[in-house]
């Protein structure tokens, strides 16, 4: 086998359209980083390499066949389970809430497991399914979905455990949930929502009062959202310019390399950034469709669906938070934000879809 | 036909969520749509608003730091307060040459190497945009010249700031301890529970001691200023303004001159004293000798002060009253002879013949008493009165170790008080379950004997024996020890009383608390191991001495104070409380390798006692070590005449 043969081999399962996407979304982070790190450059050499490592986690489940891929819901997600369970007996309490897992060599937080975890299990068992599917396989599918958010809501982590349910629904959505039945669940949870708020926490209703009237809490939660409006809106059409974020640099932002980093990116480059970003994030989600649509099988007709729409949410999420317009949830910005559990949980995705397409492509061939 | 209809239904299922797939589509770009709209809105209609906001006349949100709680005595005597002075402060991202910065500031204002090392430590520890202090505590000299010359040092500037005073210093360091920067676990801490933003502006936090325990009463509100200030950061005016709210005043139980003589009167000693009110637990006295300077810690400390305090041999650090644990020597024998009588193992008249050492049956192992030749025959009186070894293995080896531990837990041994206080520890009270999980062993007969007489594995703290002794004193009612007696709101100064009920009541037997209260008495009368130090006392004494060793002695050896390296002399206990009939003041004093409870320990105790229940001061006496060193040999330096003493 000669070189061009191990580049062919080494090509033969990634898919372009949706990898010149990502990395043009990397590029972002990498250069929005670098102004947030006040022109330092750890941050950005760390953050390379948790693409580094994303990137071969990518490589490997892309060229995982489909079926290897299905045989890992059922472990996976009892694992997650077994994870969470751990948690919620034995886990570490940090900032209030019990979310991590000693393991002896490191902590883990089960929850990332289990956004892959969830949707992976749902379609799996929609597949199973698949010849006949009735009311009651929904209802055990909601169940699939439920136990693991119940945990995790528990822990308390109310912002992953809605990013989940989101992943679930969107499964349970695409397997063809009657209409009726979503809006008679849609029903109950207006209905419902009193019940829901005097069940929060204290900071998790503090969360939402902010929303409602930032200035109520300046020096505390609406601070975030104060300095991140101001940010956003200061950048103007054009933005201030590459490193010339007053906010960013005079130590206004919080988190400025993690949660809110699209502040900085916005306050920097403007209206016509923006746009940018939208449209990158747009090109990556409709090349995620496309894959989708043309998936072989139900099962990956339902992953695909599900892993394009959840990264949509994310994003939605994270910039709707900053600009002020959802309350303050603990969502990176996908493929920008410094991290490198939510990096590999996405290219892991990823690394799904790219299996997806390129092994249907084999077999049509 | 069949497979037809199974092609049109696999058709119609495509059709199906392709068409649920488009809706999704849809709802993606409804999101997007969405973040479009309100990035316009927010990036072009209230661009000119927020622009506002960032660039010309930034709103400004400056928090408004409150004044630190008060930390009164029970009579008012200030023990920690705040005053104000001025502090020298470098932003050292606004600085071009940091080193000449401060090489030209020493040459205006005094900068000793100490400033300098603390100050790199500080600026290790945070942002290069926070201001940093070089020099605390100006003088108005050094003020009106850098004044002078401010025009020539951007980046620096004078602040007045509130500092934290402990007038008593030293002798109140372990009770108050101090407060210090804010570091990263503090902040961690704060964001757990959900005060961080009371803390923004705040740099202090209290660290260990009162100060840390009672940091939610001290600290107060911090209030908020919304000035407007145009881009240079000066501020223009004021918008808004919430004004902070003082934290609460702490008055506590603690007597200050009650303290100070009990400091006083330890001398040279290493050591710990507790004084106790036994009607309600509230602390008097609460010393461990020796102190440190709480002020070095409150503007940081720099490494080499800090070194000289850790690797002190004295452990100025460690606070022997809330953590040191010691074998309790003969101070538990009160206990176990209540014990014996509780359970029926020996009665009042019982009496024993003692030759000087106890053999368990079946083993040639003599467990020696202090006195060689015994004390002849011995009844449970007798035993307390001249602190009888034998009486007391027997004693212990008859009640066996599940009801001695069962006992001794209900008077708090071997758990924790629960004063007001972090970082308290449980001492060691064994049992045959602990020794299984630690040894791996079973508990043999042999285990029991030494506890009898408060050696063995058994360890207590000053406190837990200070907290006993009130308990004691006190018929069997015990209260948890506390120090704050009651907060006092700085707004409204209406005062808020701490609960004060008892914790536990023994319901122990009238008869055998008269009997043991007695034998007490008899210590402290001639005859007696602490006859010496009561001598002349307008109130009657209950107490007890104690030694508890500091290493072994050999089978056949005898234990010479002489001979020993002084750190390895024996520790001094002395417990009482006083008057003996309705007592006012339970106090437990330890001194460390000094030898005999009755020669060194129960002198101070008499002091503090003296004071309370008279108001007696002492004389301040010279240094008196010489007179320490005689008394831990066992030769009393009034009189010469070896005094009577135990173990």
């Amino acid at each position: 086998m000669n070189r061009r043969q191990l580049w062919q081999r080494f090509i033969a399962h990634l898919d372009f359209p949706l990898l010149a996407g990502m990395c043009l979304l990397m590029l972002a982070s990498l250069l929005t980083l670098y102004s947030a790190g006040e022109h330092n450059f750890d941050r950005v050499l760390a953050q390379g390499g948790n693409i580094l490592v994303a990137f071969c986690c990518l490589w490997v489940v892309a060229n995982l066949p489909l079926h290897y891929l299905m045989r890992t819901a059922v472990p996976i997600y009892v694992l997650g389970m077994l994870l969470l369970i751990g948690v919620a007996l034995f886990g570490e309490i940090s900032h209030g809430a019990r979310r991590w897992l000693n393991i002896g060599v490191a902590t883990i937080q089960p929850s990332e497991l289990m956004k892959i975890g969830v949707p992976l299990m749902m379609a799996w068992y929609f597949e199973k399914h698949e010849a006949s599917l009735t009311m009651k396989n929904y209802v055990v599918a909601a169940l699939l979905l439920l136990m693991p958010v119940g945990l995790i809501a528990r822990q308390p982590d109310l912002g992953t455990a809605l990013l989940i349910s989101a992943s679930g629904f969107y499964v349970l959505f695409l397997a063809g949930l009657s209409w009726r039945v979503m809006g008679g669940l849609f029903v109950t949870a207006v209905a419902s929502a009193p019940v829901m708020w005097s069940m929060l926490h204290d900071y998790q209703r503090h969360r939402i009062e902010m929303l409602l009237d930032p200035s109520k809490d300046a020096l505390g939660k609406g601070y975030h959202t104060i300095q991140g409006m101001i940010a956003v809106g200061s950048g103007g059409v054009f933005g201030k310019g590459y490193l010339n974020g007053t906010q960013t640099h005079l130590d206004f932002l919080p988190e400025r390399t993690t949660d809110f980093i699209f502040a900085v990116y916005s306050e920097e480059f403007g209206l016509i950034g923006n746009l940018i970003l939208l449209a990158m994030y747009f090109f990556v989600i409709a090349r995620g469709f496309v894959i989708t649509a043309n998936a072989s099988t139900y099962f990956t007709r339902l992953m695909a669906g599900s892993i394009t729409l959840t990264f949509a949410t994310y994003a939605f999420v994270n910039m709707g938070m900053v600009s002020g317009i959802l309350p303050i949830v603990g969502v990176p910005l996908p493929l920008v934000s410094y991290g490198g559990t939510s990096m590999l949980t996405l290219l892991l995705g990823f690394g799904m879809l790219m299996s997806i397409q390129t092994h249907m492509k084999l077999v049509k061939s | 036909m069949n497979k037809q209809v199974e092609l049109k239904n696999h058709q119609q299922e495509i059709f199906n969520f392709r068409l649920r797939l488009f809706i999704g589509i849809g709802f993606v770009s409804l999101l997007l749509g969405t973040l479009l709209a309100r990035f316009v809105y927010l990036q072009v209609m209230r661009h000119d608003y927020y622009h506002t906001l960032a660039e010309k006349n930034r709103i400004s949100i400056m928090p408004i730091v409150p004044n630190r709680g008060l930390i009164l005595d029970r009579n008012g005597v200030v023990l920690a307060h705040n005053y104000s002075g001025y502090t020298l402060e470098i932003t050292p991202s606004k600085v071009v040459n940091l080193q000449a910065t401060i090489d030209d500031l020493a040459r205006l204002v005094d900068i000793a190497p100490r400033d300098r090392k603390r100050f790199r430590k500080l600026q290790a520890e945070s942002h290069d945009f926070e201001t940093l202090m070089i020099r605390s505590r100006l003088s108005d000299d050094e003020v009106a010249r850098f004044a002078a010359q401010q025009y020539r040092f951007p980046g620096v500037e004078i602040k007045a700031r509130l500092f934290r005073e402990y007038p008593y210093s030293d002798k109140t360091s372990h009770l108050l301890g101090y407060i210090g920067r804010i570091n990263e676990a503090d902040v961690d801490r704060l964001e757990e529970n959900e005060s961080a933003a009371n803390y923004r502006g705040t740099d202090y936090i209290g660290k260990t001691g009162l100060e840390q325990y009672y940091e939610h009463e001290l600290h107060g509100t911090t209030g908020i200023e919304q000035v407007e200030v145009d881009s240079a950061g000066r501020a223009v005016r004021i918008l808004s303004r919430t004004p902070p709210v003082s934290g609460n005043t702490l008055v506590l139980s603690i007597d200050a001159k009650l303290q100070e003589i009990a400091e006083q009167a330890f001398g040279e000693y290493r050591g710990a004293l507790v004084a106790i009110d036994p009607a309600n637990g509230e602390v008097l006295a609460f010393v461990s000798r020796p102190g440190y300077d709480p002020s070095l810690f409150v503007d940081g400390i720099d490494a080499d002060s800090w070194k000289t305090l850790n690797d002190s041999p004295d452990h100025p650090l460690n606070n022997r009253v809330l953590r040191g644990q010691y074998p309790s020597g003969s101070t538990i024998k009160p206990f176990m002879a209540l014990a014996g009588l509780y359970y029926n193992i020996r009665s009042p008249s019982q009496t024993i013949s003692d030759p000087g050492f106890y053999t368990l049956s079946g083993s040639s192992h003599h467990y020696r008493d202090w006195k060689k030749g015994g004390h002849g025959t011995v009844d449970l009186f007798k035993s307390i009165v001249i602190s009888c070894d034998t009486y007391y293995y027997g004693l212990a080896v008859d009640l066996g170790i599940d009801n001695i531990f069962d006992f001794l837990t209900r008077f708090g041994f071997g758990k924790k008080t629960g004063i007001d206080l972090e970082g308290e520890t449980s001492g060691l009270l064994p049992s045959q379950e602990w020794k299984m999980k630690r040894f791996r062993q079973k508990w043999y007969t042999g285990d029991t004997v030494s506890v009898g007489i408060g050696q063995g594995y058994s360890l207590l703290t000053p406190l837990q024996l200070a907290a006993a002794t009130a308990t004691l004193a006190n018929d069997g009612v015990g209260y948890r020890p506390h120090l704050v007696r009651e907060v006092r709101n700085s707004a409204t100064l209406e005062a808020r009383r701490l609960e004060n009920k008892p914790t536990s009541d023994l319901k122990l037997d009238a008869a055998h608390l008269e009997l043991v209260k007695r034998a007490m008495v008899a210590v402290t009368q001639p005859g007696g191991t602490a006859s010496q130090a009561s001598a002349g006392a307008p109130y009657t004494i209950a107490g007890k001495t104690g030694t508890a060793q500091v290493v072994g002695i050999k089978q056949g050896e005898k234990y010479d104070a002489s001979k020993l390296d002084e750190r390895h002399r024996d520790h001094a206990w002395f417990m009482a409380f006083a008057p003996a009939e309705k007592p006012r003041i339970a106090v437990v004093v330890l001194a460390e390798n000094g030898g005999h409870g009755g020669g060194t320990a129960a002198p101070i105790a008499r002091k503090v006692m003296d004071y309370y229940l008279l108001g007696k001061v002492p004389p301040v006496e010279p240094k008196d070590l010489p007179q320490a060193v005689q008394a831990a040999s066992g030769v009393s330096a009034a009189s010469g005449v070896p005094e009577v003493e135990a173990d």
